[in-house]
């Protein structure tokens, strides 16, 4: 797996046989501004891979290449080993599930899905049946007369969602896919995604800003950053091993400790992170385990959270940092004020580049 | 600052008589609605709907054809007569025809431009555009139509350029009504075709192509059959504008005749103000027509 970070460089290695996709040395660029800044990139088949970074971060420029809605500026997209850099959107064996669903108002939600198996010249009793079966699964089958306006916004992703499966692409491109329904729902839509990759087999491509949805669903990430890929991992080395401060602050939350308060505090060189759950407060003059650090200070600040607190505090060099502590049943003790004692193992402190 | 004193420094707001009325009509929405449309509604009834009604009443009066003087006693001779004279049904027909020619002629320029306008231009070039087809419509009418008259005349431009390439040009006639209408009524029809295609989101045609259509197909099942009412709420304009006309075939229509210039005719040299107005009526029934029949097809909504 390759990460380049310098534009324009197209490395010659070959994509490993079994991948879906496999981008070289790709850009795009809008006027001055460079969208996508020499992404390379190997996805496999059947892998559930997303694209996480904040808006205007390049990742959906990137599904918008591969889909075939842009014209790459400069390098390369395979798709199963075959080149489609300059071919049209119609011609790729991909599909993209919208944002905004893109559901065709002026056509029955059945006939929506069967869509693409119409322009693909399918008879009219056979691409019934399909897209009835497509409807099916994604577990619609009562609404196909009816008109996508009709639908909640849960069904039209639905929808959404049987009109790409039908036509059996070997890569779901999905944008942002859930991003428009309220958290229940897209708590549960989460699931059935995950499940209906596992049996259907195909790769699915994942753009997101939500960093839990990320790290929920995939098998890899992407972080993407002006343009280019920060890090590439699974879930647990991006949130556990983040490798720059960028990806420790965009995916879930970190204390920062820059190089001076790192040799202050931790006695080390360099910048380190250090997530809010793995810190222990205690009472001021507790014991304290070993191969662990420790410094006192004062809680300037308790938010509740339903399953825990979120408590902020002054450090007596000055360094505000932020603990995570899991509720435990009990009425939490600390108050803001207390003097407390932070502590926390040597390692689970992340080195930063 | 304190709170205090920011609070202090607010005035109170002051009690004027204007004030008080709109508190008081706050309260009353009839009374409202009743002040804000009383004038134009008034209008409204005056122009349009007294109006009407008297050309209906007074297609039913009758001319002297001795003294000139009308008679004011009601009767469908005026209508038996347009209904059953061959001259009114071959003006009808013709009438209907230039119409129906200028529609198609202006949709089919239409659709590319306002595509072009709607989903491939840059956001420059769409006002520049915009601006483009709207300033015509600035200037006279009777300019544009004689401008076409010298466009189209014996050794005008057209002929030239026709005869460059070999072609005999057609002169003043019902072909120079046909391209005159469908230059001075092109932007009533760009316009609400451009509308219409800027409300049909660009992920729908990216999402097409995406399931395997062509640009052709995507053209044929997605953005047609989205067009719909946007197509036939421009062919209303033309349609019905050069239904009336009658400006136009006096200029480059050498000695045809349409419907308007049979009212004209007969409301100035013939002095038969009941025939003109019973003649008036036929476009009018046209357009109700095709306003009904249109009506379901939701068109009306986006004019």
């Amino acid at each position: 797996m390759t990460v380049s970070t310098s534009a324009g460089s197209t490395s010659s290695v070959a994509a490993p046989p079994g991948t879906a996709i496999s981008l070289r040395g790709l850009s795009k660029h809008f006027g001055d501004v460079k969208a996508v800044d020499g992404v390379d990139l190997d996805i496999a088949d059947g892998e559930f891979f997303s694209m996480l970074g904040p808006s205007g971060s390049g990742k959906t420029t990137v599904l918008r290449l591969i889909a075939g809605f842009e014209q790459a500026t400069e390098g390369t997209i395979d798709l199963a080993g075959e080149d489609v850099t300059s071919k049209a959107p119609f011609d790729r064996d991909v599909n993209t599930v919208f944002q905004d669903y893109a559901l065709f108002p002026h056509m029955s939600v059945l006939d929506n899905v069967a869509y693409g198996l119409r322009v693909r010249g399918v008879k009219k009793a056979a691409r019934r049946k399909q897209a009835e079966e497509a409807l099916a699964t994604v577990q619609l089958a009562n609404l196909g007369s009816r008109r996508p306006g009709q639908l909640s916004g849960g069904q039209r992703q639905r929808v959404a969602l049987a009109r790409s499966i039908v036509v059996r692409p070997k890569v779901l491109l999905l944008d942002e896919p859930l991003g428009a329904l309220d958290l229940k729902l897209r708590e549960q839509m989460q699931v059935e995604l995950k499940q209906l990759q596992r049996e259907l087999g195909i790769t699915f491509v994942f753009v997101t800003h939500d960093q839990e949805e990320a790290l929920t669903l995939s098998d890899r990430v992407a972080v993407f950053s002006d343009g280019k890929i920060v890090q590439l991992g699974t879930p647990q080395e991006i949130y556990e091993q983040p490798s720059s401060e960028y990806v420790a602050k965009f995916v879930g939350t970190s204390n920062i400790f820059d190089s001076a308060t790192s040799s202050r505090l931790l006695g080390r060189e360099g910048n380190h992170a250090l997530r809010p759950e793995k810190i222990t407060l205690r009472a001021p003059g507790s014991p304290v385990p070993e191969g662990t650090i420790h410094a006192e200070g004062v809680i300037t600040e308790s938010i509740y959270l339903g399953t825990g607190h979120r408590i902020h505090v002054r450090l007596h060099d000055g360094t505000g940092i932020v603990v995570l502590e899991q509720s435990t049943g009990g009425k939490s003790d600390e108050q803001r004020g207390d003097e407390v004692l932070a502590t926390w193992s040597v390692d689970d402190l992340v080195p930063l580049a | 600052m304190s709170v205090d004193t920011a609070r202090a420094a607010v005035p109170e707001t002051r009690r004027t008589a204007a004030r008080r009325v709109s508190s008081s009509l706050s309260a009353r929405p009839r009374a409202r609605l009743a002040l804000l449309l009383a004038a134009p509604l008034t209008w409204l009834v005056l122009v349009y709907v007294v109006a009407l009604a008297a050309l209906l009443v007074s297609a039913l009066w009758t001319v002297d054809s001795f003294t000139g003087e009308i008679n004011r006693s009601l009767t469908f001779d005026n209508l038996k007569e347009i209904a059953t004279e061959s001259l009114y049904r071959t003006v009808t027909l013709r009438t209907v025809g230039v119409a129906v020619l200028v529609t198609v002629v202006d949709v089919a320029i239409a659709l590319p431009i306002a595509f072009y306008m709607a989903k491939l231009a840059s956001q420059r070039m769409q006002r520049i555009l915009v601006i483009a087809v709207l300033t015509p419509l600035w200037a006279s009418y009777l300019v544009k139509a004689f401008a076409w008259r010298s466009v189209l005349s014996d050794g005008g431009i057209f002929q030239w350029a026709a005869s460059r390439i070999g072609l005999d040009t057609p002169g003043y006639g019902l072909t120079a009504v046909v391209i005159t209408q469908a230059y001075i009524w092109l932007p009533y029809v760009i316009l609400p075709i451009f509308a219409g295609l800027e409300r049909v989101p660009n992920s729908l045609l990216d999402a097409s192509g995406d399931l395997g259509a062509s640009t052709w197909q995507t053209m044929r099942t997605i953005v047609l059959p989205m067009l719909t009412p946007a197509i036939i709420a421009g062919s209303i304009f033309s349609f019905s504008l050069t239904l009336g006309d009658y400006i136009t075939v006096n200029i480059v229509g050498g000695a045809n005749q349409m419907l308007g210039n049979l009212v004209y005719t007969n409301v100035g040299a013939a002095n038969n103000l009941p025939l003109a107005a019973a003649i008036a009526l036929i476009p009018i029934v046209i357009m109700i027509g095709y306003l009904t029949a249109v009506r379901r097809t939701g068109a009306l909504e986006n004019l």
